[in-house]
This record gives structure tokens, C-alpha cells and sequence, in this order.
């Protein structure tokens, strides 16, 4: 049978290994190199559909774990194993990783073996990010994954792009090692480097204030949380388009998916205690990074903002959950609001990718990102208009696309813990689809505004591909939530049971 | 009292004969060598350190044994020092072959100088005595220094060697004076009767602390700690590339085991007062290594500066005094040397006749040029800055395990942040590979066995990140 192969190692070696063979094949045969990066990355995307169709959706415990011992002298283990919250950030990444290997299919000229090599390299690491039940893997993992983004911004990046490259990898490295610092002193305390083992231990409140500032430090960078968000504008402006989009797709839901499986779990009490400074920096970024966005001149800073403006309501549905414990007696609320969480991560990654993917179709024809260039692309690309148009309302969160149901999921939810809340995250559907379609207004409608734009084609098969396979997601889970939300929904419950309980 | 003459088992010291032996053999034959045939001397240095390396192999697995009187030790902690030394001296011989050749500084006497200061190295790794200590280390200095001035037209290498010889001269003397304090409070240069003294009477001898005070800042000078760090950019910078490669590889290895055996083994019970100076020269040598390391723009006082800023990881591994944290020192030892190995490898091969690739921008475009010798640059600059999945985020992380575990987490994370600031400059070098395009167009040139070593070197670097547990199980066991 499929699910008795090691299916977690392969989403995680099959691309590594992969990205190895596609950089020995070399520049020399670009095709070539294309060809097998494609091919592998839709191996891999197929190796993670068994994942899917094999997952059991009514246990909350690690499903496909994988157990072996590899540095007895510190008891680490490679241990993988995914629940409800993995399962989705996997898939998420294999699909993401083959439309990001079409997109740069002609438009990368240089050195296109390292930049295929690069993807395929960087979708093994973050699969295994997400597979890690071992806190020292998931260390590796989380800090490789900085190497080839690293060069994948340098290399490919726009004007300022070492600049930005360095400030990505300083400031995450910066998050990190005092998550390293925390995951060794639990180790003499749990005498183990299992992440189970760390959410059983007992710990006191002030153990667990230290440790949970040190993994804010790490995951609070990669979300990013306002105001440890500058980096971000910076490095998706200057990315390559594959680059921001698995930046803005998948990155960043490492940040948020490290709340839910280490400070949630590992430090509940601390996380309740301080859930009022997560809720204010979940609020600022929803709200006054929004003006930010507003003011925007250039499309890709438009959206980078928009997406930490996103990212708030995922933080605010995590953190709110303590609050909804306690004021409400069942879990409902609570686990509405995570599930909010964990559709919104889901389901910007759709958008925010494909948000990227549109402005690099229109880069890729006149080298622009400023929305003055731009005007009537209509009147040239009705079909990227159509699609454009799409993603646009999806980003601003209208009813029938995915947008809506996690953001209003998490509206919900902050409506039961303080009306306050749920009224300041609202402005985020009045602010977002100010800035989302002022900018597609400016961009898409009004007469063709200047020669070169009046010379732009309409999408290749190739780019409808890639916007088409993303408008289905979309679409479905924007009317059919369902699928996603039952994946998760045993083992957020089971979260939740387990932060109720004080651990001291 | 019977006394009586114990033959000493000089088998234990077999491994040092051979070289001994060899390092003669080569000065008298490399004198009648014609001089295309100067290879002989390489290729005899080399057979030397296969045949001592076996020699040593032979003892690994052993138990502890003592001989020449007792001051002279084979452990599994010397087997395994010593085995790494040999590594080092391989890739140096090899490395710096064909360097020396495109020079007309391809003469038997680097071979014969290498090996005496090998015999140091290893004297001073099998040290059971504070004279034995003191033997080898001179031995290893004198060679040392005069491989320094080895480029004798050149007037950088001739100051070098001026500043080391002093300098050098000053700690060696700083050392012995501590060591004649100890000996004075003792009556013994054993160092397990000095560490049995010290158990019984620490706390009550004052004389024993001011002897500590002088043999940690002579080991300070020999490791290049803050303050006493001044000699090693310009000994790095003024040497030839070869002989800056012996220096920061192979030598720290020994100057890691004289620390082992003057203060975890003589000095054991005094831990609490070398512990808060360790962290004195830890913080510093972090703190300056890595601050004006990024300020640099020649490549190899760079790596000089970058190498303080690793004496103070390895520093902070020992000063846990814990079996964990020499153990983890032993780890960061022997990692960090073989990550310079390839580092200064590199800059030999970027190097050619009439140029020397020794500022930063030289490796401008490396990616363009090479890619796969840039890929391997890539891994040792990653695996300096200690960043998965290298074996340099394993050496950080051992001995940051072992700070923790002694709840000096403060120092944990001073370290760790130092060691971002450090970051930025491994970052920078390989920005210059592969983000800029290159200035000097020329293709690299190397002889074949160069470059399957130099990729070994940096494969190793990446494969003992992905497969630590070996070597972390083999230092763990070589504590006893």
C-alpha cells in the first residue's frame, strides 16, 4: 500500500535530493534542468496526496510517525509524524513549490539549474519544518531553510537585493538561536528533545515567561508580528517572484505554526498570561499596517503589507483563545477561532501567491512594480484582469472565496472575547478591500496609460496554468470550507484541552 | 629507599619515533635531491604521517597508559587528538604543495619544520608532566616561528615572525613561571600529583592561584584569547598562505589539549577559579573576534579575527568543566580545525604564480567561475557562522548544551548573540561569491588531488552536520 512507504521522509528527500540532481544536471541543459525540476516537484506533490487520503481525521494524535535514532549521545531522533495542523502546511508546500517551479520556467535566464535547485531544496526543508516531532530537527530544518532563501533573494533578487538578503537572514537567524537556547534548557528539563515529551513537562510560570519570550523571539520575526515585520516589505519587494511568493505562502506560516505547536503547548500559562500583549500586536498589525498598505506605491510593498496585515488575524485567533476558555464554558468559541487561524494560513497562501504570481506576470512584460506605470491592463490582458480580479476580492475577503471564511471565522470568534476586538479586526474587510482594489482599480481599469502597456500580451498557457490552478482553491474552499476544516478539527480540540490545563 | 631504573615502554611512544625518525631522515636526504626531484621530501613527509597514524590507530581502544616516568600519557583523548592532527598536517602538506612550487619556496625544509612542529603538537597532546607540557610546546613554537620567516625576501613575513617570536617568547615564559609556582606549592611537575596536591590542599594555598593566574594567560596567548590575541592577525596576515594554514589548524588542536591537561588535569579542583576567568576571556574574545572581524578586507585577517571569536566557543566548553563540555570542546576543536582547513584551503586555490587571492575581493563572482568549489566556500562559511545543517552549528550547539546544563544561561545567550554579529561576515563573503560578478576572470587552476581533497574537506564539513553522532559519540568516550 501507498501509506506504508515512508511518506513523510520522501516529501522531504525526494526534493532535496531532487534540487541535487537538477544542480549536477546543470546550466548547460536549462531545459533539462527545468524538466527534472518540474518532475520532481510534482513527484512530490503526488507523494503528498497519500498523506491526505490516508490521514485519519478523528484522532488527535501523530499520524505516519517515522522513529529512528540519530545522535544517541543527546537522545535526537529523526521522529516525523503530522496531525491536523501539519497535514494542510505540507500540502500547502508541495503545490505550492510546482506553480512556483512553472512561473519561473522561461523568465529565469540566469543560472536557471541553481534556481530550480534552489525551490526544490527549500520545499524538503520546509516539509520537514512541518514534519518534525524532534525539536532538534525542526531546529535544522528551520534554520536551512534560511540558506537557500538566502541566496534565492540575493541571486535572483531586484536592485537592493543584498541589502535585503542579509536583513532576512540576520534578523530570522537573530529570532532563532534564543529559540535554540530555550530548546536545549528544556531538554535538561525534559531529558528528551521530543516536542510530545516538552508539551507534557511541568514547568513553572516563570520557566515559562523565559522560554515563551524566546520562541516570540523566534516565531514572532517569521510571522511576522509588527514591529519585527520590517524585514519582510524588504525581502519580498526584492525577491524573485517564486521567492515571495513561498516567502508570503509558506514562510511566514512557519512563524504561526510554531505557536501552535511550541508556545501554545509548551507554555500555556505563559501564553495566557501574556495573550494581552499577542492580542495588541495581532490588533496593531491588522489596523495601522493596513494604513500602511494604503499609502503604497509599489504593488509587491502593497501586498507584502497586506500580508502582515493577514497574518495579525491569525496571531489574534491563536491568542484569543485563552480568553474564550475562560469567559465561555465550552470550547467552541476557542476552537472557532483557531480554526479561523488555520483556514486563514491556508487560504492566504493561496491568494498571497497568487497576488505575486499576477504582479510578476505583469513585471515579467514592462519590469515594473510601481502602480504609476501601469493603467487599463484590461483593455490589453482581459483574461489576467478576469483572474487578477479574483484574487483581488479574495484578498479583500469577499464572501465565496477563501478569504472570508478564515477572516470571518476569527471575526466571530474575537466577537464572543470582547467586541472590541472583533470591531478593530473588521476595519482589516473595510481597509483591505480599500487597498486591494484601489490598487487593481489603478492598475486593471481606466484607459491604457502609456505605450508600453498598450504592447502587453495577454497570459501564456503557461501563466493560465499557474493562475488557473490557483483560482480553483480559491473558489472551492471559499464555498466548501469543509475538507480543510475537518482535517483540523480533532486536533485542535485536543490543543485546546491541553492549553485549558494549567501546568503547574 | 630501593630505587630502581623502569625501562620506559617506548611503544607508547612509538608514533612519536617515527616521526622524530622520518623528520631527520628527510633533512639529510632532501640535501642530496637534485631539484626536480624535490618531491621525494613531500611525498616521504606524507608516508610519515600514514605510518604515524598507524601507529596510532593501533593504540585507539586501548586503555590509559603512562610512561617515561610518568610523563608521558596515551589516552583515548590523546588517540584522538592526534589522529585529527594528522589530518590537518595531510591537507597542509598537500594543500600548500603546489603553492610553494609556483614560489621557489618548495624546499624539504617546510617538510622538516612541519614535521618537528608535528612532534611538538604530539609531545604536547601526550604531556603527563608540566616539563613534558613545556617540551613540546617549545618545540612546536621554534618551528613555528621559523616557518613564519620561511619567505625570507618577504619583509611582512620577516616582521611576522618577529612579533610571533616575541610575543611568543613572552607567553612561553609567562607559562613557565606559573608552571614553577605549581611546581614550588606542589614539589611535583607529575600532573596527576599535582592534581591530587591541589585536592587536598585548594583553599589554603595561596601560591596555587597566582600560578593559575600565569599558565591561563600564557594558554591564553597560545590560543590567541582577549587580551592576549595581538600576534594573531599579523602572524596570519604576514605568513605565507601554507604556513597560515599550519598554524590555524593543526597547533590548536594541541593548544586545546595543553588546556585540557594543565586545567581540567592538574588544575581540575581550582575549576571555580578558572571558570569566572574563562568567562572573562570567552566574553572578550567573542566580542572582539567578531566585532572587528567585520571591519577587515583582507580575507586572512578576517579568518584571524574569526578564529578568537571560535577560541571563545571552545573556551566556553571547557570552562563548564563538566565530562559534557570537554567533550563538547573536543568536538568544537577538532570541527572548527577542519572547517579552516578548508577555509584557508581556498584562499591556495584561488591563489596562483604572482597572485594572492588575500582580500575579500578576490572571491568576487566565485559562482560564475566555479561553482562547485563556490558551493564548497558556501558550506565552510555557513558552518563558521554555525548554521544547520553543517557541522558548525553542532559544535556551537554542544557546547552551548554544556553552558546551559552548569545554568550559566546568560553566557548561552551572550554567546549565541556575539555570534550573529559573526554572521554578517561569513554572510558577506559569500555574497561576494555569489552575488557579485567576478573582477578577475581567470580559471581556477589546481592539480587533481587538491581538488578532490579541498571537496572532501568541505563534504565532510557538510556530512558531519547531517551525521554528527558518530564523532560526538567518539568525543563523549574519549573523556574515560
Amino acid at each position: 500500500m501507498l501509506t506504508d512507504l515512508p511518506l513523510l521522509s520522501l516529501v522531504i528527500w525526494v526534493p532535496i535530493l531532487g534540487g541535487l540532481v537538477v544542480l549536477a544536471v546543470g546550466d548547460h541543459e536549462p531545459w533539462g534542468a527545468r524538466t527534472v525540476a518540474l518532475l520532481v516537484a510534482l513527484a512530490t506533490f503526488a507523494l503528498s496526496i497519500p498523506l491526505y487520503t490516508g490521514f485519519d481525521t478523528q484522532t488527535a494524535n501523530m499520524q505516519f510517525i517515522e522513529l529512528a535514532p540519530w545522535i544517541p549521545t543527546f537522545n535526537i531522533n529523526y521522529h516525523l509524524g503530522i496531525d491536523g495542523i501539519a497535514l494542510p502546511m505540507i500540502l500547502l508546500t508541495t503545490f505550492t513549490t510546482v506553480l512556483v517551479v512553472i512561473a519561473g520556467w522561461e523568465v529565469i535566464r540566469y543560472k536557471p539549474a541553481q534556481y530550480m535547485a534552489s525551490f526544490l531544496i527549500m520545499e524538503g526543508l520546509m516539509n520537514g519544518v512541518f514534519a518534525s516531532l524532534d525539536a532538534m530537527l525542526f531546529y535544522v530544518f528551520w534554520e536551512a531553510m534560511l540558506v537557500p532563501m538566502f541566496l534565492i533573494i540575493g541571486v535572483w533578487g531586484g536592485p537592493r537585493r543584498v541589502y535585503a538578503t542579509i536583513k532576512f537572514f540576520l534578523y530570522t537567524f537573530l529570532g532563532s538561536v534564543f529559540m535554540l537556547v530555550a530548546l536545549i534548557y528544556l531538554h535538561y528539563q525534559a531529558d528528551s528533545f521530543s516536542i510530545l515529551d516538552f508539551q507534557d513537562l511541568p514547568l513553572g510560570l516563570k520557566q515559562q515567561l523565559w522560554i515563551f519570550i524566546a520562541f516570540l523571539m523566534a516565531f514572532s520575526v517569521k510571522v511576522p508580528m509588527w514591529p519585527v515585520h520590517t524585514w519582510l516589505p524588504d525581502a519580498h519587494v526584492e525577491a524573485p517572484t517564486g521567492g515571495s511568493v513561498v516567502l508570503a505562502a509558506i514562510m511566514l506560516k512557519v512563524g504561526a505554526y510554531g505557536f501552535l505547536r511550541f508556545s501554545l503547548p509548551i507554555t500555556p500559562d505563559a501564553s495566557h498570561e501574556l495573550d494581552w500583549l499577542m492580542i495588541g500586536l495581532s490588533l496593531i498589525a491588522v489596523v495601522y499596517i493596513s494604513f500602511v498598505a494604503l499609502v503604497q506605491e509599489d504593488m509587491k510593498k502593497l501586498v507584502a503589507y497586506s500580508s502582515i496585515a493577514h497574518m495579525g488575524f491569525v496571531t489574534l485567533g491563536l491568542f484569543i483563545s485563552f480568553d474564550l476558555i475562560e469567559h465561555t464554558s465550552s470550547m467552541q468559541g476557542a476552537a472557532l477561532g483557531v480554526e479561523g487561524s488555520l483556514v486563514q494560513m491556508v487560504s492566504h497562501g493561496f491568494i498571497s501567491g497568487a497576488m505575486f504570481l499576477c504582479i510578476g506576470v505583469m513585471y515579467d512584460r514592462i519590469h515594473s512594480r510601481q502602480i504609476k506605470d501601469y493603467g487599463g491592463v484590461v483593455n490589453t490582458m482581459p483574461v489576467f484582469a478576469a483572474f487578477m480580479l479574483l484574487f483581488a476580492m479574495a484578498n479583500s475577503g469577499l464572501p465565496g472565496t477563501s478569504g472570508f471564511v478564515g477572516e470571518f471565522m476569527v471575526i466571530l470568534a474575537s466577537f464572543q472575547a470582547n467586541a472590541w476586538f472583533a470591531f478593530l479586526v473588521a476595519t482589516m474587510m473595510i481597509l483591505g478591500a480599500a487597498y486591494t482594489l484601489w490598487m487593481f482599480k489603478r492598475v486593471i481599469f481606466g484607459p491604457v496609460a502609456n505605450d508600453k502597456v498598450a504592447a502587453m500580451k495577454d497570459i501564456s498557457r503557461r501563466e493560465f496554468i499557474v493562475l488557473g490552478s490557483l483560482a480553483v482553491p480559491v473558489v472551492v474552499f471559499g464555498v466548501w470550507p469543509a475538507p480543510l476544516v475537518d482535517v483540523m478539527h480533532a486536533t485542535v480540540t485536543n490543543l485546546l484541552q491541553h492549553i485549558a490545563i494549567s501546568k503547574f | 629507599m630501593h630505587m630502581s631504573f623502569v625501562m620506559p615502554d617506548f611503544m607508547l611512544a612509538a608514533p612519536e619515533i617515527l616521526v622524530l625518525g622520518m623528520a631527520c631522515l628527510i633533512l639529510v636526504v632532501d640535501v642530496f635531491l637534485a631539484e626536480r626531484n624535490r618531491a621525494v621530501s613531500y611525498y616521504l613527509a606524507q608516508i610519515t604521517l600514514l605510518g604515524a597514524a598507524l601507529l596510532t590507530y593501533a593504540q585507539l581502544g586501548g586503555e590509559t597508559r603512562l610512561s617515561f616516568s610518568d610523563s608521558f600519557i596515551s589516552d583515548p583523548l590523546s588517540v584522538l587528538l592526534k589522529l585529527f592532527i594528522y589530518v590537518m598536517m595531510l591537507g597542509v602538506f598537500l594543500y600548500s604543495r603546489d603553492y610553494l612550487r609556483d614560489r621557489k619556496l618548495f624546499k624539504g625544509e617546510y617538510y622538516v619544520l612541519g614535521l618537528f612542529a608535528l612532534l611538538g603538537m604530539m609531545v604536547m597532546v601526550s604531556a603527563h608532566g608540566l616539563l613534558t607540557v613545556y617540551l613540546g610546546l617549545e618545540l612546536l613554537s621554534l618551528s613555528l616561528y621559523a616557518l613564519v620567516a620561511f619567505d625570507r625576501d618577504s619583509a611582512r613575513a620577516s616582521e611576522a615572525a618577529m612579533k610571533y617570536f616575541v610575543l611568543g617568547a613572552l607567553a612561553s615564559g609567562m607559562l613557565l613561571y606559573g608552571m614553577s609556582m605549581l611546581y614550588g606549592a606542589s614539589g611535583s611537575l607529575d600532573i596527576a600529583t599535582i592534581g591530587t596536591y591541589i585536592r587536598q590542599h585548594a583553599g589554603t594555598d595561596f601560591v596555587l592561584v597566582l600560578g593559575l593566574v600565569f599558565v591561563i594567560v600564557g594558554l591564553g596567548f597560545k590560543l590567541g584569547a582577549v587580551p592576549f590575541h595581538m600576534w594573531l592577525p599579523d602572524v596570519y596576515s604576514g605568513a605565507a598562505a601554507p604556513v597560515t594554514l599550519l598554524i590555524s589548524t593543526a597547533p590548536k588542536i594541541a593548544a586545546f589539549a595543553m588546556v585540557m591537561r594543565l586545567l581540567t588535569e592538574a588544575l581540575g579542583n581550582l575549576h571555580t577559579e578558572w571558570r569566572d576567568m574563562l568567562i572573562i576571556l570567552v566574553l572578550l574574545s567573542l566580542a572582539v573576534g567578531n566585532i572587528v572581524a567585520i571591519a577587515q578586507t583582507n580575507i586572512k585577517r578576517m579568518l584571524a579575527y574569526s578564529t578568537i571569536s571560535h577560541v571563545g566557543f571552545l573556551l566556553l566548553g571547557v570552562l563548564a568543566g563538566t565530562a559534557d563540555g570537554y567533550a563538547a570542546a573536543t568536538f568544537y576543536v577538532v570541527t572548527y580545525t577542519l572547517m579552516a582547513l578548508g577555509a584557508f584551503g581556498m584562499i591556495i586555490l584561488l591563489s596562483r604564480a604572482g597572485f594572492e587571492a588575500e582580500m575579500l575581493d578576490d572571491f568576487k563572482g566565485l559562482n560564475e567561475r566555479s561553482p562547485w568549489f563556490a558551493f564548497m566556500m558556501l558550506i565552510l562559511m555557513f558552518s563558521m557562522a554555525g548554521v544547520p545543517p553543517t557541522v558548525g552549528f553542532y559544535a556551537k550547539f554542544v557546547v552551548l548544551s554544556a553552558v546551559i546544563d552548569i545554568d550559566l544561561t546568560w553566557l548561552a545567550v551572550a554567546a549565541v548573540v556575539f555570534s550573529i554579529i559573526g554572521a554578517y561576515y561569513y554572510l558577506r563573503v559569500i555574497k561576494l561569491m555569489y552575488f557579485d560578478k567576478p573582477v578577475d576572470e581567470t580559471p581556477l587552476k589546481a592539480a587533481f588531488d587538491m581538488r578532490v581533497l579541498l571537496s572532501v574537506n568541505g563534504l565532510a564539513v557538510l556530512g558531519l552536520g547531517l551525521f554528527p553522532g558518530a564523532l560526538l559519540t567518539w568525543c563523549a568516550n574519549s573523556m574515560g
